[in-house]
């Protein structure tokens, strides 16, 4: 699948595109098909993202979204050697989604 | 410490206050990002994997406590309560949001600090010796030319958009603490045979993808035309640098392909015009400058020696602190590298005790080290237990001092948008497969520094051990390098061979360091033994 990410202008927070806004959880992130231009357009416009771009990812069958290229897995959760930092604090492990 | 004049001041506010603006146009969005950009990195503020990442100039490497105070104060409150100090000698915050950034500018102001020139096309930040000022081996303290040059190069408007970034370092020692012949400047500053004082210019130094020593351009300017020659330097590559490849656009480059002797000759011919012009510094100005480095308040007459009864203390005073010039004091160096910790990575809390340490036992004087470690420069003898037990107490008192749990490495790809690999859970593994002392002590000087990438901000060229991640089809991989020193004997580190995974490299170590400790002579540090024998032995050890 094709999906849409990049940095909440404001606070620089790492954002997925959810169908309607952008969420902070990889696994909101929708499928754009061949969409991505036309949104990231009217999106970084709005100034409701910044630095924005598609990649490619691949949902699960429990409905998780992995995106394919490690630096985006490492955006999603956040800092491996700081797990208490990443979105999943509770999940001491979850770093291990990462690799 | 240099204070900040009336005109320091006036340009580091106006500059807060014109980065306030821009920040509000653009959250306004009467700029767009592509417009911003530039605007933001003057400021030091980047966007990288996680959130805005803000860096912060500290020159040559000196802080009083109020600065670190600050620089902790920063890290609780607009970023996640820590902090990452860098080979620069600078700070890292990775987790600034944007409409804070003009606010901690002014904050940062309030302590004569700033993010101005560290990012760009620009002459970054000076960096030194750590141990200016307190080191026995000096000729004099490098600071005040450091100051000099810093006075110099900020907002000079020609060297505002040079053909790349620009990084110049100032010795005034034959050790180099500061990896000087790999950068774009290295000056030593060294006293001639009449006794007077001048600089050696290095230039075309480098790490990144083509790593270069620089060579000797000049070996004696007169002091107060060091920053002439700086400026001819600096005139010939803005004139001929390349612009048209990033990757060939360092001076390094130039140097190169033009030869040392040809750069020489118009490098002089340049100096030659300049001196004509009368812009030297005058000497009282020198003075006034040096002034401010000259005594922070060392006592004569102390005796050396102290009480070494402690033998964990014993142990860190042997290992982590280093003679001074003056008798009865040593300079301590705080290490940020506890084993399976992150490297210069600091808490808030850690941050201001290390500030209020300063304040009690150092002179209120702290550097940064380009090893990602903090020195206390000037502390007393006879305080250096007390010290210690307050170091202890807040887990800064790993005595590993260049040793191979004393690693730098570089965010890597859990922080930078650049990074190929991971550098900090490679240090991690690594210092905590060696993390008994003894086995550290026993290997002896072992300098290890890990990039997760080509740029190679982790200075894996230079060292003993050098670690370079790389994206081999999507998964990390790590390259082993061998002999590289950033000292007065700079030396670029080998590839042994092909790559390994995460846990490999680690394994890869080990054996290097069994081939160390097999065959090594008497009194030989690694470095030394590797120079004799070469790479065959440990790359027949590792691949078989
Ligand atoms: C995370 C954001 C960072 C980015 C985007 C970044 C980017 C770069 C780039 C592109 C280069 C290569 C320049 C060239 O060869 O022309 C470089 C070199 C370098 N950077 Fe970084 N860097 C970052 C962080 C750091 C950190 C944290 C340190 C210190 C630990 C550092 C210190 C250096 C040094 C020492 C060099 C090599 C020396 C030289 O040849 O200039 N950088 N960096
Ligand atoms: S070496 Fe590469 S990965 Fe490491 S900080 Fe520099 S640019 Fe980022």
């Amino acid at each position: 699948m094709k999906i849409l990410t990049g940095n909440d202008l404001g606070s620089g927070h790492v954002v997925w595109w959810d169908g309607q806004g952008w969420s902070r959880h990889v696994h909101d992130a929708v499928d754009v098909g061949d969409a991505a231009d036309t949104i990231l357009a009217a999106e970084e416009a709005a100034r409701r993202v910044n630095a924005s771009y598609a990649i490619s990812a691949t949902k699960g069958a429990d409905g998780t979204v992995r995106p394919d290229h490690i630096k985006d897995r490492i955006r999603a959760l956040g800092p491996t050697v700081r797990p208490d930092l990443a979105l999943q604090p509770s999940d001491p492990h979850s770093g291990n989604w990462v690799i | 410490m240099y204070q900040y004049d009336q005109y320091d001041q006036a340009m580091v506010d106006a500059r807060v206050e014109e980065f306030r603006g821009q920040v509000a146009r653009r959250m306004a969005g009467e700029i767009t990002e592509d417009q911003f950009k530039p605007l933001r990195l003057k400021n030091g503020l980047y966007l990288q994997l996680h959130a805005y990442m803000l860096r912060v100039a500290i020159p040559y490497g000196t802080l009083n406590g109020r600065q670190m105070r600050m620089l902790g104060d920063i890290a609780d409150k607009y970023d996640r309560g820590y902090g990452h100090f860098t080979t620069r000698q600078n700070i890292q915050y990775n987790w600034i949001k944007l409409e804070d950034a003009p606010q901690i500018l002014a904050d940062l102001a309030t302590v004569e600090m700033h993010a101005i020139q560290t990012s760009g096309n620009c002459i970054r930040n000076i960096s030194s010796d750590h141990f200016a000022g307190a080191a026995a081996d000096e000729v004099v303290d490098p600071r005040p030319y450091a100051e000099l040059l810093r006075q110099w190069s900020s907002f000079h408007p020609e060297f505002d958009y040079l053909p790349r970034k620009f990084k110049i370092a100032v010795i005034a020692s034959d050790t180099d603490r500061a990896a000087m012949r790999l950068h774009d400047i290295g000056i030593q500053i060294v006293k001639n045979d009449a006794g007077e004082i001048g600089a050696r210019f290095y230039v075309g130094g480098g790490m990144g993808r083509t790593p270069m020593i620089a060579p000797v351009i000049r070996e004696f300017v007169p002091a107060l035309q060091m920053v002439s020659y700086a400026e001819a330097c600096l005139r010939v590559y803005n004139r001929y640098g390349r612009r048209d490849n990033k990757y060939k656009a360092r001076i390094k480059i130039l140097v190169h392909e033009i030869g040392a002797d040809e750069y020489r000759r118009q490098v002089e011919e340049e100096f030659a015009h300049i001196l004509t012009l009368g812009l030297e510094p005058p000497q009282a100005e020198f003075e006034r400058i040096a002034a401010f480095f000259a005594d922070p308040g060392l006592e004569s007459g102390l005796a050396d020696g102290y009480d070494r009864s402690d033998p964990d203390f014993a142990v860190w005073a042997d290992q982590n602190t280093t003679p001074h010039k003056q008798a009865g004091y040593r300079a301590v160096v705080i290490s940020l590298k506890p084993a399976g910790g992150i490297p210069g990575d600091a808490t808030a809390d850690q941050i201001r005790l290390m500030a209020d340490l300063a304040e009690v036992y150092s002179l209120d004087e702290l550097r940064v080290t380009h090893t990602q470690n903090i020195v206390l420069p000037h502390v007393k003898q006879s305080d250096l237990y007390a010290l210690w037990q307050k170091l202890d107490a807040a887990g800064l008192a790993t005595a590993n001092l260049d040793l191979i749990g004393d690693i730098i490495a570089c965010p890597g790809l859990d922080y930078c948008s650049l990074a190929n690999a991971r550098s900090i859970p490679l240090a991690q593994k690594i210092s905590a497969r060696f993390a008994e002392p003894e086995r550290q002590r026993a290997l002896g000087e072992l300098k290890l520094k890990i990039s997760g990438c080509i740029n190679a901000c982790g200075h894996h060229h230079a060292g003993n051990i050098g670690i370079l991640g790389v994206d081999r089809k999507g998964t990390e991989n790590y390259q082993l390098l061998l002999g590289g020193s950033e000292a007065a004997d700079t030396s670029l580190a080998q590839i042994v061979g092909p790559g390994f995974s995460e846990d490999g490299i680690v394994d890869a170590i080990e054996t290097v360091t069994n081939v160390y400790l097999a065959q090594r002579a008497e009194g030989e540090r690694f470095l030394d033994t590797y120079r004799r024998l070469g790479m065959a032995p440990f790359k027949e050890a590792i691949y078989g």
